[in-house]
């Protein structure tokens, strides 16, 4: 079966900058897919040039078996790709229940306002405030859950767990594994290597804008050394 | 005879009425100039012009076709915000890139031009429009006697500032604004046509100046330069609401339409800088604004 999301030989520039250079990784439907590598090795920007928000771009983007390259940035959700971005982006001027309707839904299958609620509990209680008045982990699970609402086949998370308590990077753990069982699919950056190891099915390591390796979550421990090589940990 | 700060109560309350009026279309410009500022970053200079496009959009139509005031008042908006679209999407929008400085330029070239056009055509001079027969005549208040029509602006600008802002504040389209505003690269990236937004910003914001400018037709003369004489003071009014803030920018300007007003009563001499001298002590002590939120 033909993967999902298939990237191809991914070149990006900001500028002058050349920063991936041929990145090739697949994603298959229904997978949970972690990028693992240092930082600046280009996992933020890969996932941003997927997305469409770095323009500067050479390569194949193939989702759902349609060439992405040529989408203009706006019709990316319109094709099934939703995106968190690492700063989560919540709206100051709009209130949680306005963050939470803000994306347009593009397809059916999305959640519905009723269901998001049950998941997070925590939402509909400030339903009303002002979305950064949220503490940063409720602005994590307002970020990620406005998009499931969209009906999106993709998830592209961009270092979920960053700066946040433990218990929160549980939670978010356990509503990955939720999402998971409903079949979405999930592409997302992370450092914290202990988070990663719970929610993956695959890892792509990632070191000066190309991917290294590629391996599934059952070839970890085999994999330890090279992770410690790569990620300097 | 009853005084007010040894003013007689009689002036007192005219010049307050009269403040109202100029209030209002301080406010309603200064609201399309927060608007198109707030999600374009652009301080729209073509703003006076579109004003006055509006007004003689009125008179224009009346001429030549027989249009009467109360379809130009619809209509004379939406030709002038079509205008501002096109504008904005053939050649503002390709200067989103560039320094804010830009915009500004192009603003100002764009206003030369249409005021230079308009002049070359209708002479410096200024034309009558007549206030529409439902409309004339005026009413004693007891204290001052009210032309209707004036009464009429006041009422219709207040509701069409509160209908704008209701847009902005409580529709979806608002909500997109709004966030588009603060992070316009993630809107699109959630399946929003920011590069549409835009346009029809910016032809909302015309079509405002417009709606002002038919408005203003009966009151004022119809002229080339009516735009270039208002705009500098309802920049002053959108300066000391905050850049940007809609809620600012209708309150300030009934605000400081009032205070010029009342200048007149108690020093009249000082009444067309007053609104300046608010800008520079606002500027001083509270750079964003009164309603604007600090940077």
């Amino acid at each position: 079966m033909a993967p999902l999301l298939q990237v191809s030989n991914l070149n990006a520039w900001y500028g002058e900058s050349h920063v991936l250079h041929g990145v090739d990784m697949t994603v298959g439907e229904g997978e949970t897919i972690t990028i693992l590598g240092r930082n600046g090795v280009g996992k933020t920007t890969t996932l941003r040039t997927i997305v469409g928000i770095i323009r500067e771009r050479k390569g194949e983007i193939r989702f759902a078996g349609k060439d992405m390259l040529g989408v203009p940035l706006h019709r990316t959700a319109h094709n099934g790709i939703g995106f968190v971005p690492e700063e989560r982006g919540i709206f100051s001027t709009l209130t949680v229940e306005e963050n939470l309707l803000l994306p347009p839904v593009v397809a059916e299958g999305g959640m519905s306002l009723a269901e998001i609620y049950e998941l997070f509990p925590n939402l509909e209680e400030r339903r009303s405030s002002p979305g950064t008045k949220l503490s940063g982990g409720e602005q994590q699970m307002l970020a990620i859950a406005r998009i499931l609402r969209t009906g999106v086949k993709l998830l592209i998370l961009d270092e979920p767990t960053e700066g946040l308590a433990p218990v929160i990077v549980q939670r978010i753990g356990e509503v990955l594994k939720t999402l998971k069982e409903r079949g979405m699919t999930v592409l997302l950056v992370e450092q914290n290597f202990r988070f990663a190891s719970r929610v993956a099915d695959r890892f792509y390591l990632m070191d000066h804008g190309r991917m290294v390796a590629n391996f599934p979550v059952a070839e970890l421990p085999g994999k330890m050394d090279m992770l410690h090589k790569v990620l300097g940990v | 005879m009853t005084m007010i700060f040894g003013i007689p109560l009689q002036a007192f309350l005219g010049q307050l009425l009269i403040g109202l009026i100029n209030g209002s279309f301080y406010a309603l410009l200064s609201l399309g100039l927060a608007v198109i500022f707030g999600l374009l970053r652009v301080i729209n200079f073509a703003h006076g012009a579109q004003y006055m496009l509006g007004a003689f959009a009125a008179m224009l139509m009346l001429e030549y076709f027989g249009i009467n005031y109360w379809v130009a008042l619809i209509l004379g908006p939406i030709v002038v915000g079509l205008f501002g679209a096109i504008i904005e999407r053939t050649m503002l929008s390709r200067l989103y890139d560039l320094d804010p400085l830009y915009g500004l330029l192009f603003t100002f070239g764009l206003a030369l031009t249409i005021e230079g056009t308009f002049r070359y055509l209708y002479g410096a001079a200024g034309q009558p429009y007549s206030v529409p027969t439902q409309l004339a005549g005026g009413t004693n208040l007891g204290f001052m006697f009210l032309p209707i029509y004036r009464g009429w602006v006041v009422v219709v600008s207040l509701v069409a500032c509160i209908g704008t802002w209701l847009l902005i504040e409580k529709t979806k389209l608002g909500a997109y604004l709004r966030a588009a505003t603060e992070n316009p690269v993630l809107v699109q990236a959630f399946g929003v046509n920011v590069p549409v937004l835009l346009t029809l910003t910016y032809g909302l914001g015309a079509a405002l100046a417009a709606f002002a400018g038919v408005l203003a037709a009966p009151i004022y003369q119809v002229s080339p330069l009516m735009g270039s004489n208002i705009i500098i003071v309802v920049f002053a009014v959108v300066v000391v609401g905050g850049m940007g803030s809609i809620m600012g920018a209708i309150v300030t300007g009934y605000m400081l339409g009032i205070a010029e007003g009342l200048t007149k009563v108690f020093y009249p001499e000082a009444s067309n800088i007053v609104i300046f001298v608010i800008m520079a002590i606002v500027l001083l002590l509270r750079p964003a604004g009164l309603f604007g939120r600090d940077a």
